[in-house]
């Protein structure tokens, strides 16, 4: 399921955040305890502990003693995260247009010839 | 304090030293990979660690002691050969265990050995090979212990049965204790591993977390095994 070639943690992260930006997870919703996620994953539990407190860092998901772990109710942070992520990908492609020597005008009109 | 201690240890055979002075420190909560080609000393160090066999020079502390009988019940070890008498029963060996080990939990064992569909009166002689494979984890992993230690668990079984195994340990794996696994068969494991240890020729090589292995180099565990050993 995923590439072992980068930290495992990192992409349990990525892995967590588009199910949230897919909205297949739901603000507010409660998530799996770090023993299901190891077993869905078939990853090592202190992996998951660490991505999910990382992601905790983030705000992304809080965790609440009497509810456990759950998806941040701040739309506002859910809306960056979304929006972080497609300005990512976005420069990772302009990035990768303009190794090929193909500049912001040329990608714009590549993009607009696409239907 | 960590679980496991491993100062300066080791083992002569014959006039060789089949481990050069080994020094490994295990904290609880962890699971972690021996990795290394066939004769590179795991079984060994599986077997001083278990008080099976005596280091040449150095020392093995568990929890702080001298290993003995005590760590002896703190630690539950599957050896790679296969140990368990053929012409028992299921339920012949459960209760060997259970009078064997105070720390068996019989209940546990024999709910994992029902959702497998195996039937307590069969012999063993009569399970397949991959079905005994699981049985000899189930016993071991039903031991409440400490640290367990399973020596190639993956090895001679078809990949379905190598999931049911990875899975069992890991639903099994309790954060106050830690587990050692000797493998040659990296890729599909490597991911329960928080920290692997490879040995070469009697000597650890390497001994890194998994995940600051994979940032530094951009490969897999097992890539990175195999780019040494190749």
């Amino acid at each position: 399921m995923f590439n072992n070639n980068k930290p495992i943690y990192i992409q349990f992260m990525d892995t967590i955040r588009e199910l949230i930006i897919k909205e297949e997870y739901k603000t507010g919703e409660r998530l799996k305890s770090v023993r299901e996620y190891a077993l869905d994953f078939k990853i090592n539990p202190n992996t998951v502990q660490k991505a999910l407190t990382e992601l905790e860092k983030e705000k992304i998901i809080v965790t609440d003693s009497t509810n456990g772990r759950y998806v941040t109710k701040d739309e506002k942070i859910i809306k960056k995260m979304k929006e972080e992520l497609v300005s990512n990908i976005t420069k990772e492609y302009i990035s990768n247009m303009n190794n090929l020597g193909i500049n912001l005008e040329e990608i714009k009109k590549y993009l607009g010839g696409i239907k | 304090m960590n679980l496991l201690e491993i100062n300066n240890v080791s083992k002569k055979y014959e006039g060789k030293y089949v481990l050069d002075n080994i020094n490994i420190k295990i904290p609880k909560g962890k699971i972690i990979g021996l990795l290394g080609k066939n004769g590179a000393g795991k079984t060994t160090l599986f077997k001083i660690i278990n008080d099976l066999a005596v280091p040449t020079n150095g020392e093995v502390l568990f929890k702080g002691e001298k290993i003995g009988i005590k760590s002896k019940k703190d630690i539950a070890y599957l050896p790679e050969i296969n140990y368990l008498d053929e012409n028992q029963k299921v339920e012949e060996v459960l209760n060997f265990f259970k009078e064997f080990y105070d720390n068996f939990n019989l209940k546990k064992a024999k709910k994992l050995i029902k959702d497998l569909n195996i039937d307590e009166s069969i012999t063993i002689s009569k399970m397949s090979k991959g079905m005994q494979e699981k049985l000899r984890l189930i016993l071991v992993m039903s031991r409440d212990a400490s640290l367990y230690i399973l020596d190639e668990p993956l090895g001679g079984v078809d990949s379905v049965t190598r999931e049911y195994i990875i899975e069992t340990i890991l639903s099994n794996y309790k954060e106050k204790s830690s587990i050692i696994i000797s493998t040659h068969l990296i890729s599909d494991i490597e991911n329960i591993f928080d920290q692997v240890i490879f040995i070469d020729k009697g000597k650890i090589v390497l001994n890194s977390s998994c995940d600051e292995l994979r940032k530094k180099e951009n490969k897999s565990i097992d890539e990175i095994f195999r780019g040494m050993f190749k």
